[in-house]
């Protein structure tokens, strides 16, 4: 009897020593996209190479993901170790105090092998604070076959009146065939990103040098009304709450010619697995208004640390790991190259394994070397970002006025009425912000 | 004839109910009030002042303020005539002699355990989508153009998601009221000559009524603070045709992390819920004396 | 004498029963079958109702990618919880508006209701800081103490209305053998008063499961019931129908079985005082 309860205080004891008794839980709030999902199943490698650090996940939809840590961070609420943000939250909440600044994370990390488009929108004052996880631009996908059908062959820059040409060509109704997709569903990230990187590339800005709304001048006349025509005459039903993720279902199973979206999709949509068109997709630079700019956005995922975390060492060696030339290989040597997490690295775009298994690999990289965040239209604006304006009230207004867009869209005002209600709003914004004064 | 002693006992046993609700009520509600006073956005920390009735006047003279009170107090009376006219028919259909009530009470009373967000994202995706739903394969089988009900009838489309989860209850208050009718009534009525009905209109309807009170007080309650559904199948768009009140609150301190503007909303808010409640009160409340 | 209930009479309302009881199920039913299809099939057109290649791949995918277990444990002990704690602090409170009434009764208890009315989004900034600062966020006790202050009215409300409903002069009576305030409670009230209590039990436990804005707003990682778990399945990228579709009836699932076994129960006390 003694002896076994010797045993079981031995057995104990051993068990409590083996066991990673000081293991730190890191708690990593995280959005629900493929790449992350990936990122999730293969942290058994993070585990191996740090058998002390645990990791609990918290994968949420976009706009959950986003108020939860906004209100977290805001409020220093501690719940998680390490953050996924934008773009677009990165230098603002830099600007705050509220990040820990990622300067050194380990010799074999290669900080100077990041894109520098990318790099640029995330660091403050010379300083990293948020290491890209994947980046973005956007980009025409289009369907080989049916622009072969329609007698046309897509140029490698497109014009917006090529794009209406070809959208009118390849639509088939009756057979479920759509010429052209494009966002709808209102949402700063989501139709706003969109249709502010086309009213860039027809000279349209959000505010001119005195931060007053210019949604009452022409540019932003000719975007919204060619984009509802684009939409209405050729598009798929239930446009106006189709978001990135229903688009991608849409042309995944042939239901688009083209589709003006994120380069990241064109992993998905040449991935036979998911897409049932994955043999026929091309793809081409957003389309320009012969104005010296196009239409395409710059965006990237990222990883951050929030300021008053206790285990800011831990977090960074999963931050140095998720978004190191290692995790590329790791994903590339289980899901294959062409799944890798694009839009990072320089080095990934020297790659010959990549080059040759990722056909969008050229397109994506020259899509983010043509954004440009500091000038992001024709004219000179006071603000940075492509298709956001990096200041804490974006988010409000930017959804506000995409809610009048979606409105339009589905056909509830006219053009002029959401782009008059969309000025007015976001006067009404500005100037109780102190923007104008 | 209660005693002293037990009034002072009943008194101790209400309290911590009355106090814990209280504290409930008082301490964020102050808090919001005080909130509702500054100028406080989250996303920009100390710069907080003291700005009078500012955000009051923000929120009531938004665009969208007169807009989404009426479409509250439509997504409740909708919500209110189809689940008690439903559950009204749904109770009489119920409470006929048939084979396998058990598994039909079953089948009707399921939707009520299914989480909003669940049954939103279900209604949404797999049939009002216009492409892949189930309501846009069964139009194509007719030849029909598919119908955008989300883009097209938003607020008509939530309304229909709300109902379906609240339809169970009420055909179950309604039910079990309906069943403690005493049969023989029925019966002498019949043999009276009167019609179905008048039988139903003079006898069932009045015996139904203090149900149906309870039926709209509950759901009064859960209804002007409908929120998810909304959240996930439209985002209160397009424009703001399907944004309520309770919506237009999240928007403002939620997705502008505009404290002060959403407290004073929240305040708007609090406040024409107690005025519903007080015409709640003055037009049913006598239903419920007891 | 009996009715004229013939058997056509009964065969059609037993078809217009069914058929109605089917329309409403029928949204449930398609999700549990949506997700034994792939995701190809359950956006195929002409969808197909049970001809299918049926697989638990969605499962398996759900499974691997969240803590399926976790949550629920979490939903569990959040829904029963809160439950428990409402009906300790509930059953003295209704019990003394339904015996010892005073002039101010109905005035309380529609204030309580009034609570209910709070929107929670307008308080979630004020809720957050002091979850913070007491250490409350991500844990299954802070979500226990609000989800019982949000459900405590109704629960107030529907034992007031159903301890109403038993005759005063049986507490008289047991006063009268020397039976104390306690021993009333326990030995005399609360037997009456079970169907009440469990049909109050389940009908919070079934608002505290589906409970959305507080589980979700409040947790992260370690104390999120499932509310949260299908945040994380709501429009991801590529096709999703089949996936949502599996971690929705893993979500309803339990919920939906207990209200199943239990709707008897359920029933029996949800009159709020509606049966005279």
């Amino acid at each position: 009897m003694t002896t076994f309860i010797r045993a079981l205080l031995g057995a104990t004891a051993i068990s409590l020593a083996v066991s990673p008794a000081l293991a730190e839980k890191l708690t990593i709030a995280t959005v629900n996209n493929g790449d992350m999902i990936r990122m999730q199943k293969l942290t058994d490698d993070f585990a191996a190479k740090n058998p002390d650090i645990e990791l609990e996940w918290v994968t949420l939809e976009e706009n959950v993901l986003r108020q939860r840590v906004t209100t977290d961070i805001a409020t220093k609420g501690g719940q998680y170790d390490v953050m996924t943000i934008g773009t677009y939250e990165a230098p603002i909440w830099a600007k705050q105090g509220w990040l820990v600044a990622l300067d050194d994370l380990g010799a074999d990390y290669d900080v100077d092998d990041l894109l520098p488009a990318i790099r640029g929108g995330l660091t403050v004052d010379g300083k990293l604070y948020a290491a890209p996880f994947y980046g973005e631009s956007s980009m025409v996908m289009y369907r080989k076959d049916l622009m072969e059908k329609a007698g046309l062959t897509m140029p490698d820059a497109p014009t917006w009146d090529f794009i209406k040409e070809a959208a009118a060509a390849m639509t088939d109704k009756g057979n479920e065939v759509y010429g052209i997709c494009l966002r709808g569903k209102a949402g700063w990230g989501e139709n706003m990103a969109f249709l502010s990187a086309m009213a860039n590339s027809y000279g349209a800005r959000w505010f001119d040098m005195d931060w007053k709304p210019q949604f009452d001048s022409e540019a932003w006349k000719a975007t919204l009304t060619d984009y509802l025509d684009l939409m209405n005459n050729y598009g798929p039903p239930g446009a106006s709450s189709n978001g990135f993720n229903e688009n991608l279902a849409l042309f995944q199973t042939g239901k688009c010619g083209m589709w003006i979206d994120a380069t990241v999709a064109a992993s998905f949509v040449t991935n036979p697995n998911d897409s049932q068109v994955a043999e026929h997709v091309g793809f081409a630079l957003a389309p320009d208004k012969g104005l010296g700019k196009r239409g395409n956005w710059l965006w990237a995922w990222n990883l951050a640390i929030p300021a008053g975390s206790q285990k800011t060492e831990a977090a960074k060696k999963f931050i140095a790991w998720a978004t190191s030339k290692e995790y590329l290989e790791l994903v590339a040597s289980k899901e294959g190259w062409a799944n890798v997490p694009p839009g990072t690295r320089t080095s990934l775009y020297e790659n010959e394994n990549y080059l040759e298994a990722a056909p969008f690999a050229k397109m994506t990289l020259d899509s983010i070397n043509a954004a440009d965040p500091q000038k992001p239209t024709v004219d000179e604006v006071p603000y940075v970002g492509v298709q956001f304006v990096a200041i804490p009230e974006f988010q409000g207004i930017g959804t506000a006025v995409g809610q009048q867009f979606s409105a339009a869209l589905a056909g509830t005002v006219s053009a002029e009425q959401a782009l008059q209600s969309a000025q007015q709003t976001t006067e009404r914004t500005m100037r109780r912000a102190g923007y104008i004064k | 004839m209660a005693t002293a002693h037990s009034r002072a006992a009943a008194r101790v046993m209400i309290s911590p109910a009355v106090i814990l609700l209280l504290g409930w009520m008082i301490v964020p509600l102050s808090m919001t009030v005080y909130f509702s006073f500054l100028s406080y956005n989250l996303l920009m920390p100390g710069m907080e002042e003291f700005i009078g009735f500012g955000n009051y006047e923000f929120f009531l003279t938004d665009p969208a303020f007169m807009e989404a009170l009426v479409n509250t107090l439509l997504l409740v009376g909708g919500v209110l005539v189809i689940t008690i006219v439903g559950g009204v028919g749904l109770a009489l259909l119920l409470d006929q002699p048939m084979w396998g009530q058990g598994i039909v009470r079953v089948l009707v009373i399921a939707p009520f355990f299914v989480m909003p967000t669940v049954s939103a994202l279900v209604w949404k995706n797999m049939f009002m989508n216009p492409v892949n739903g189930l309501f846009a394969h069964m139009a194509k089988a007719l030849g029909l153009p598919p119908f955008d009900f989300l883009a097209h009838a938003p607020l008509a489309s939530i309304i229909v998601i709300v109902a379906w989860q609240w339809l169970p209850f009420a055909t179950l208050i309604l039910l079990t009221a309906l069943q403690s009718l005493d049969k023989e009534q029925i019966e002498a009525a019949e043999m009276d000559g009167a019609s179905a009905f008048d039988r139903f209109r003079f006898i069932v309807l009045p015996h139904m009524s203090r149900a149906i009170t309870v039926v709209i007080l509950i759901q009064t309650i859960f209804l002007l603070s409908v929120f998810a559904e909304i959240l996930v199948t439209t985002n209160g768009g397009p424009g703001y045709a399907s944004t309520n009140i309770t919506y237009l609150v999240y928007a403002q301190s939620l997705l502008q992390f505009d404290v002060g503007g959403g407290s004073a909303g929240g305040i708007v808010a609090v406040i024409l819920a107690n005025i519903v409640a007080i015409f709640l009160m003055r037009m049913i409340g006598k239903n419920l004396e007891a | 004498m009996a009715r004229r209930a013939t058997g056509t009479r009964k065969l059609v309302v037993t078809a217009l029963a069914w058929a109605v009881g089917l329309a409403i199920f029928f949204p449930i039913l398609w999700t549990i079958l949506t997700s034994f299809k792939t995701e190809a099939e359950a956006i195929a057109s002409p969808p197909s109702l049970f001809a299918f290649r049926w697989t638990l791949e969605n499962y398996v995918e759900v499974n691997s990618r969240s803590d399926y277990f976790l949550h629920f444990m979490n939903s569990v002990v959040i829904s029963l919880g809160s439950t428990l704690l409402g009906l300790l602090i509930a059953i003295p409170a209704a019990w003394s508006m339904a015996f010892v009434p005073a002039k101010r009764t109905k005035d309380i208890l529609m204030w309580m209701l009034s609570t209910k009315m709070l929107p929670p989004v307008g308080v979630l900034v004020p809720i957050y800081l002091m979850f913070r600062d007491f250490g409350l966020l991500d844990t299954r006790i802070g979500l226990i103490v609000v989800l019982t202050l949000i459900n405590l009215p109704i629960i107030v409300w529907m034992l007031f209305t159903y301890f109403k409903e038993i005759p005063g002069e049986i507490l008289e009576a047991a006063r009268m053998d020397g039976a104390s305030l306690w021993d009333e409670v326990v030995y005399v009230l609360t037997p009456m008063a079970v169907p009440g209590i469990a049909s109050t039990l389940l009908l919070n436990i079934i608002l505290a499961w589906n409970e959305a804005f507080w589980t979700l707003n409040l947790t992260a990682a370690k104390a999120a019931p499932l509310t949260a778990f299908i945040a994380s399945y709501s429009s991801p990228e590529g096709l999703f129908y089949a996936k949502l579709s599996a971690a929705s009836t893993l979500a309803i699932a339990p919920i939906l079985i207990l209200g199943w076994f239990s709707q008897k129960q359920l029933v029996r006390g949800l009159t709020f005082g509606a049966v005279k």
